[in-house]
């Protein structure tokens, strides 16, 4: 581990994944459990971009770009196939 | 120097991301729980991004290798993409939640609702 600062702000970055995956747990309706899916991704690039710095490995970058995409194609697909969603 | 700068990044990260994860379970429903989430991580993400180019140009500095440009410009990367997808999916999902008959709590005037009935009245 080279540098410490960033390992440490990747892990509390996790105790937010934490929490919006107890959203997805606890959601009352659909929507509610796409915003916390939306939140997870975005934390997990976050994470994922952290933690290249940390461990001096540009290929975690690589994939947290990869991730950002797919994820974003697949809330767009959840929106769009929600009863009476997008059209 | 630069230690200090890469310190206050993350810790605007930190709170930033933390914010939008409280967010989630501090707001009655779909469209503001939205509303802060989304908000708040892409802004953090942007200073997690800035602290990884930050570092990545202090060691090109110090080292001279050419991994720490391609790291920082592959963060970038990831910054843009982020930026440009994190908007456009929060306003697909408020609007599919609305027209998949999810109503916002306590909600005094309804602009999109009322377009809705007008667009349907129109058609009639």
């Amino acid at each position: 581990m080279i540098a410490p600062e960033f390992f440490y702000s990747a892990l509390i970055i996790m105790i937010g994944a934490f929490l919006s995956v107890l959203r997805v747990l606890l959601g009352p309706t659909i929507p509610d459990r796409v915003v916390g899916v939306d939140t997870l991704n975005t934390l997990i690039v976050a994470g994922m971009v952290l933690l290249g710095a940390a461990y001096d490995r540009v290929i975690y970058i690589d994939i947290a770009i990869v991730y950002a995409l797919l994820s974003y194609i697949g809330t767009l697909v959840i929106a769009k196939y929600l009863p009476g969603g997008l059209r | 120097m630069v230690e200090y700068v890469i310190y206050t990044f993350l810790g605007i990260n930190i709170i930033f991301n933390l914010l939008g994860s409280f967010a989630l379970h501090r707001f009655p429903d779909v469209y503001t729980r939205l509303h802060g989430a989304t908000k708040c991580t892409t802004f953090g993400t942007i200073f997690a991004v800035l602290a990884v180019i930050v570092h990545a140009a202090n060691q090109l500095h110090v080292t001279g290798d050419p991994k720490y440009l391609q790291m920082a410009l592959h963060s970038l990367v990831a910054l843009i993409a982020l930026l440009l997808t994190n908007p456009t999916g929060a306003h697909a999902i408020a609007k599919a939640a609305h027209l998949s008959g999810v109503k916002p709590v306590r909600a005094v005037v309804d602009a999109y609702e009322a377009k809705l009935k007008r667009e349907r009245g129109g058609e009639k």
